[in-house]
């Protein structure tokens, strides 16, 4: 109870901070503090982060800065995105494309600063 | 719009591949080809995992992977947090919350590197879907 309120309290900063779901906060966590298995770390972290993403959206709603369509224009096609990378990763070896989404990122990285 | 949907598409279909992303992707995305703030693109992003979590868990949860009591009181004890967090965010500065969201991507993106080089190349990643 003490270490998943701990867990809550980190993700919930970390995502409200951020605006991302904060998984990678929770899964490492269930892990350690908790002795879950990877599967079900993931699982049950999933299922929390409907509850911190949603309500932090919440809360920036008030702050007038979510663009509901454009959230709308994202959201549902990356439910399509999730299902076929899902498809896809029982297929590929996800090696090459975890490097190339790494070169991706720290690309996206550079560019935010020098913006 | 056309840029909306690529940047939901490439967010789940890394999601889906990785167990990494959503947000990670949809935030940069939303700064870099949309032109958003980066406050409004985390806001945005935010709203835009709930539809992905949810499926996500619901497909999870059939599997019977999900332990609902805990994740349930995990979601509860994460209100205040995320409230705290979005709070700080705002009284953040559009430049400084850029500037530390892209260390933050760069520390996703030497953890997935590190993941990648240790593991064997022929078997798939290891975590299940996001």
């Amino acid at each position: 109870m003490l270490e998943l309120a701990a867990i809550g309290t980190l993700a919930g900063l970390f995502s409200g901070l951020f605006g991302v779901g904060g998984g990678s906060v929770v899964v490492p966590l269930l892990v350690l503090w908790l002795g879950y298995g990877e599967r079900a770390a993931t699982a049950t972290s999933l299922a929390a982060i409907v509850f911190i993403a949603g309500f932090a959206a919440a809360v920036q709603g008030a702050y007038g800065n979510v663009r509901v369509l454009d959230a709308a224009l994202i959201g549902v096609p990356a439910v399509a995105g999730v299902l076929a990378g899902t498809w896809l990763q029982q297929r590929l070896r996800s090696r090459a494309i975890a490097l190339l989404f790494a070169a991706v990122l720290a690309a996206s990285a550079v560019e935010l600063v020098i913006r | 719009m056309i840029g909306a949907v690529a940047i939901g598409l490439a967010g789940g279909l890394v999601a889906g591949l990785l167990g990494v992303g959503g947000g990670v992707v949809f935030v940069p995305g939303l700064v870099l080809a949309l032109g958003l703030g980066q406050h409004q693109a985390e806001a945005t992003s935010l709203l835009a995992i709930v539809p992905v979590a949810i499926v996500g868990s619901y497909r999870q949860d059939r599997y019977g992977n999900v332990r609902r009591a805990d994740a349930l009181l995990l979601g509860a004890l994460s209100l205040a947090g995320a409230a705290a967090g979005v709070v700080l965010a705002n009284a953040l500065s559009g430049t400084f919350l850029r500037d530390a969201f892209a260390a933050l991507i760069v520390v996703v993106a030497a953890q997935l590197t590190r993941r990648a080089l240790r593991r064997s190349p022929d078997v798939g990643a290891a975590t299940p879907p996001p």
